[in-house]
């Protein structure tokens, strides 16, 4: 018989594991980025980003496209991966959202669907063509540097920035209890499982699904309190202190200059 | 030696529900003491407070002759130095295990300290070595088996070099041999000036780790004797629910006796 409504949300908790797996092998891979500082990695990419968000032109934008990509192999992620993962889900969401634009932005029309009444002028197919280009290359950007950083990393520099503390410890501790929720969630499922015959009713399913994430915030709420008497018995005062271990190399301020270089340049030439 | 902890008539509940009801009991300094009693018989909720994480609703607390109270706690000298040298090993070692990596959380405690960034990274390292942890240093927390997230755990605590260890359950989601190193490690402490206390019921270690066992029953203590005493006592252990009546045949004939699990060296026997 067949359960697949718990067996589909086995599946799914599995791959949010191994995605988090895969993640870490990249990062641990001796690539371009991975040999930088942590904080050149979040400064550079973040000036790259910033660089696609205030770029007017398609070809520049197209240009930064063509760097990701070119950072993405340099740093051993893979690009079938990049495009599957990445490039073709931003496309249809972002594609979604650009849709209309191709109708109702006026402008001399390049092609005329008689069928549906409706025309896509230039203007409009350049407007979404820029959105969903946009899209792809922030995040194209955005996915290479947390693929090749380790999460830790990306917060040690986060605070080395001058991000406040408190929202660094959040940010740490939502990573780490996500997965320790999951494994809970995949256990109960699990149990759940080994004890059913049949198959569940779309009523029964929801029912299931509400009781599950109910008892799942009980459990949160539990531990949250003992994590703090945890922290508060090693010395916790309400001031988070860590540990930074950064050091900048020749290669890290080069690695700097050329990033903001570019993304100054691309900001300069796009605008 | 001085008196560690006295506990002087203490009560304490969980919203209306008594966990503890006028607890006395004393700690001396350098003493390995285990407290044994049945799940709900108040002995994590004792640690808690001995490691000023709760404060009893009545009775009071010293450690070392210091009242240990909710104002003492706002005084940062009295809470830095209570943290540095009382340390609590939880039940839960995923509740202990907070920080990304494991080399963040041993280092957690002496960064709260305020220890030097490089006493801090001399003092993590050394402590991974000791516990067998060094090459799962940059691990996250989730990647860990139950054994490797306690040994973890410990040595978070260890890090601190602490004159009081409390031990919640430290056994549990341990191998053997994890069980066995726990124990070497608490017997190394003996005669010196470590103060150490388990809660546990795991009756076959309770002569190895401790020199003073303190039987607790509904939030109170029950008896109180060296672990030959305490052991040997079976009409104590029945009533403290840590034995239970064993019924089989022999040839036969049904009777029944108390029975518990105990290690003796390598074999597994029951005691009869």
């Amino acid at each position: 018989m067949s359960h697949s409504f718990i067996a589909s949300t086995l599946r799914g908790f599995t791959r949010a594991l191994s995605k988090a797996l895969v993640s870490e092998q990249v990062s641990a891979r001796p690539g371009l980025l991975q040999q930088l500082d942590p904080r050149v990695r979040l400064v550079g990419m973040l000036a790259l980003v910033l660089a696609v968000v205030l770029c007017r032109r398609l070809d520049i934008i197209a240009a930064l496209l063509g760097l990701a990509v070119m950072i993405a192999i340099a740093s051993r992620v893979s690009i079938a991966s990049l495009a599957k993962r990445v490039w073709l889900v931003i496309f249809v969401f972002t594609g979604l959202i650009a849709l209309p634009a191709l109708f109702i932005t006026p402008g001399s029309p390049v092609l005329i669907l008689p069928a549906l009444s409706l025309a896509i002028s230039a203007q409009g197919l350049r407007t979404a063509i820029l959105l969903v280009l946009r899209v792809e290359t922030a995040v194209t950007f955005t996915t290479v540097l947390v693929l090749c950083t380790p999460w830790v990393q990306v917060l040690k520099a986060l605070r080395s920035l001058h991000l406040p503390a408190e929202v660094v410890t959040m940010l740490a501790m939502t990573h780490r209890y996500v997965f320790l929720l999951i494994e809970t969630a995949n256990q109960m499922f699990e149990s759940r499982q080994s004890r059913m015959v049949g198959q569940l009713t779309g009523p029964e399913k929801r029912k299931m699904t509400a009781r599950t994430a109910g008892v799942l915030l009980n459990k949160s709420i539990d531990m949250s309190q003992e994590i703090y008497l945890a922290m508060l018995s090693r010395g916790f005062r309400g001031e988070i202190r860590l540990l930074d271990e950064f050091g900048m190399r020749a290669r890290d301020y080069a690695g700097l200059a050329a990033f903001l270089f570019v993304g100054c340049a691309a900001a300069w030439m796009g605008r | 030696m001085a008196t560690a902890f006295a506990v002087q008539d203490v009560s304490f509940d969980y919203e209306g529900i008594p966990a503890l009801r006028g607890l006395s009991l004393q700690i001396e300094q350098g003493q390995r003491v285990a407290l044994l009693g049945a799940n709900g018989s108040g002995k994590s909720t004792l640690l808690r407070i001995l490691d000023a994480l709760y404060f009893p609703v009545s009775g009071s607390v010293n450690f070392f002759g210091e009242p240990v109270t909710p104002g003492r706690f706002q005084q940062n000298g009295f809470a830095l130095n209570f943290r540095r040298r009382v340390a609590l090993v939880f039940q839960n070692p995923d509740v202990q295990l907070f920080n990304p990596t494991v080399f963040d959380e041993v280092a957690y405690g002496p960064l709260q300290l305020q220890w030097s960034k490089a006493d801090v990274v001399r003092k993590v390292d050394e402590t991974l070595e000791f516990m067998g942890i060094a090459h799962v240093k940059e691990r996250p927390p989730y990647r860990l088996s139950g054994g490797e997230k306690k040994r973890v755990a410990l040595a978070s605590a260890l890090v601190l070099d602490p004159d009081v260890l409390l031990l919640d359950e430290p056994t549990s989601t341990l191998d053997p041999r994890g069980q066995s190193q726990l124990v070497d490690l608490i017997q190394q402490w003996k005669g010196t000036a470590k103060t150490v206390v388990t809660a546990t019921h795991q009756l076959d270690i309770v002569e190895d780790i401790a020199e003073r066992v303190f039987v607790l029953d509904a939030g109170t203590v029950m008896a109180t004797g060296t672990p030959g005493e305490i052991l040997s006592n079976v009409d104590l252990l029945l009533k403290a629910n840590l034995v239970h009546a064993h019924r089989h045949s022999h040839g036969g004939v049904v009777h029944s006796h108390p029975h518990s699990h105990r290690h003796s060296h390598h074999d597994h026997e029951h005691e009869h």
